[in-house]
């Protein structure tokens, strides 16, 4: 200490000058403000696997669109050439019924992608509604409204949904209601605990205080103060509903035969795994990356919207 | 404690009572019969079948009889398998499939917490990566398609361990890695970012700062709090692994109780399919259940009050 002071006092005096108070400078920001979403998306950006996410998906939604248009062959079209292996004309080679693998992995993404966004968007819009009018609420109706959330939570959903798609029939309207049938609760939960924590805010107390009816209030303040954890739900819904269909699938309770999903292929490539191996790999192949994808993105998008996270 | 869980007791009963009457109403829509496949029967023998296992009374009658059924335990003979009983057959099966889930629920929870603590440890150093990649590879590939493709290599190609079947405990290697992977994934993460939340705490940098060793900070202090995500995975682990067994026991031809369920509800098997269903209602049910109450053993800050947590 004493050492400490000793060197402080050789320091000569003439190396400061007083350059006074300077107010303009004290108010001055430290840096720009940016929005919210603004920085969201400059986070996001920032997270390498989920821009792989992204771009892996888009190129995946890109050839799912394209490849069953453009390709000269059709997904159901049987070419006389059986179990080929991957070449030239047929890129993934062809299966026991001779048709192109190339051509139905691609058919099987619309199958994939269109049940994984349709059931995580029919969640989406029931988990709203459901969640927001029960937090809305409370008192008795939250409570009913969440111990019908908790009942049917407890329903352990694979079995429901096997079950359900045997009495329907296998297709896929079934797999959408059977995926949603329980699907929605989570979201519920996500929503109400949302609007538990914005409800009782200053602003929303002034909207009704002005005479916001609920509606207004859920779609002006409530939703689009949740959007982020609604987001982020959703991103998450997704690869698990196309894990589910094609789970489902490969138990023979998928769409129907000579439509392909990514599901039926791997059960059927799988089957003739020593002989033909190219069967199980492609579709195996996409869809772990679209799960994969789906997964990254949500991660990130879960950590840029993460006020704690903030750097 | 007391009030809480006979409360979710009621809870679990609801959903059974709802499970049950659902998969019954259920089978009365689904198309087709359990005789369906033996289709010379003459219409007289049929009937007889029908009378035989009570499908030809009105369904409140069947209604009946199947609650009584259920609630004593008591599912009948199998519609498919003549002369043997569903009790039989889920007797005869599950101690299978629970070797094989205790298997895939060791191997997740161990390596995944063993991969979650070796990436928060390494935080943003090469080991962090390659667990944070097993990690996501395990929860991107879904089950089934791991357990083609470690056939495909392991078995088949590298001729390592047995492709199919279930006759000793190599047998079960492949089908409990092919469930646990998955799990394993969502565990590793799950502990390492917990982890890693726990050790910028004050207490684990007391601990350091005494002197405690990097490893036994880990397993004394950090470990102990960080582990309570991972209690709370337990109960859909319990589902998830349940479940895994449907397609994984078709897959490795394994004689367990979620091969009797799948080709159950193909046979339209109406006896199997809601013993089946029942059973592992009241398994999965249960399994969430404990998981709760451990959570509040394991964690004293966590009370257990009326059903909101």
């Amino acid at each position: 200490m004493t050492q400490n002071n000793l060197q402080l006092d050789k320091i000569s005096k003439d190396k400061f000058k007083i350059v006074g108070s300077r107010q303009d400078e004290n108010e001055k920001l430290a840096a720009k403000s940016v929005s919210f979403w603004k920085e969201v998306i400059l986070r996001f950006s920032q997270n390498k696997l989920a821009i792989f996410g992204v771009i892996a998906l888009i190129i995946v939604t890109l050839l799912a669109i394209f490849v069953p248009v453009f390709s000269p062959y059709s997904y159901r079209e049987q070419l006389g050439i059986y179990n080929a292996a991957p070449s030239a004309a047929h890129w993934f080679g062809t299966d026991d019924l001779g048709r192109d693998i190339f051509v139905r992995v691609w058919q099987g993404a619309r199958i994939s992608l269109f049940i994984g966004i349709t059931a995580a968007v029919i969640d989406l819009i029931i988990g709203v509604f459901w969640g927001s009018i029960s937090g809305l609420a409370g008192g008795r109706l939250d409570n009913i409204m969440m111990r019908i959330a908790d009942i049917l939570s407890a329903v352990p959903y694979l079995l429901v949904v096997i079950i359900l798609l045997v009495v329907l029939e296998p297709g896929l309207l079934p797999m959408i209601i059977a995926l949603s049938i329980t699907g929605w609760v989570n979201m519920a939960r996500i929503v109400r605990g949302e609007v538990l924590s914005i409800k009782n805010q200053e602003y929303v107390l002034a909207a009704r205080t002005l005479g916001a009816t609920t509606g207004h209030l859920i779609m002006r303040h409530i939703v689009p103060n949740a959007l982020g954890a609604i987001l982020v739900t959703m991103t998450l819904t997704i690869p698990s509903a196309i894990f589910t269909e094609s789970f489902l699938s490969y138990l023979g309770l998928g769409v129907p035969a000579p439509t392909a999903s990514w599901g039926t292929m791997a059960s059927e490539g799988n089957k003739a795994l020593t002989s033909a191996p190219w069967r199980l790999f492609f579709p195996a192949f996409f869809i772990s990356l679209t799960i994969f994808a789906f997964n990254a993105v949500g991660d990130g998008l879960r950590d840029a919207l993460d006020p704690k996270l903030r750097k | 404690m007391l009030k809480y869980i006979l409360k979710r007791l009621g809870y679990i009963l609801i959903a059974l009572y709802l499970i049950v009457t659902a998969t019954f109403f259920l089978m009365q829509l689904a198309p087709g019969s359990p005789f369906a496949s033996e289709r010379d029967f003459p219409p007289q023998i049929e009937a007889q079948l029908n009378a035989k296992y009570g499908l030809d009374n009105p369904w409140y009658i069947q209604y009946k009889d199947y609650l009584i059924d259920t609630v004593t335990f008591d599912f009948g003979e199998s519609m498919k398998y003549k002369g043997r009983s569903t009790n039989d057959m889920i007797t005869e099966s599950f101690p299978i499939s629970l070797t094989l889930g205790i298997e895939a629920m060791l191997l997740s929870v161990g390596f995944g917490i063993l991969l979650g603590v070796i990436a928060a440890l390494y935080h943003n150093k090469f080991p962090d990566y390659l667990a944070s990649t097993i990690a996501v590879l395990g929860i991107s590939v879904p089950s089934f398609i791991l357990a083609g493709l470690m056939q495909y290599f392991i078995a088949f190609k590298l001729d390592l361990l047995p492709v199919s079947g279930w006759k000793g405990f190599q047998y079960s290697i492949l089908p409990a890695f092919a469930i646990a992977i998955t799990h394993m994934g969502f565990i590793a993460k799950l502990t390492r970012s917990s982890m890693l939340e726990q050790s910028s705490s004050d207490y684990v940098k007391m601990a350091r700062a005494k002197g405690l060793g990097k490893w036994t900070t880990v397993f004394k202090h950090t470990l102990r709090n960080a582990l309570l995500p991972v209690v709370t995975y337990l109960g859909p682990l319990t589902a998830g692994v349940v479940t895994g067994s449907f397609i994984i026991e078709q897959i490795f031809a394994i004689p367990g109780l979620g091969k009797h369920f799948v080709t159950s509800i193909t046979n339209r098997d109406y006896t199997v399919i809601m013993g089946t269903t029942v059973f592992y209602s009241i398994i999965l049910l249960f399994a969430v259940l404990i998981v709760d109450i451990l959570y509040s053993v394991i964690d004293p800050r966590i009370k257990l009050k009326g059903a909101k947590k």
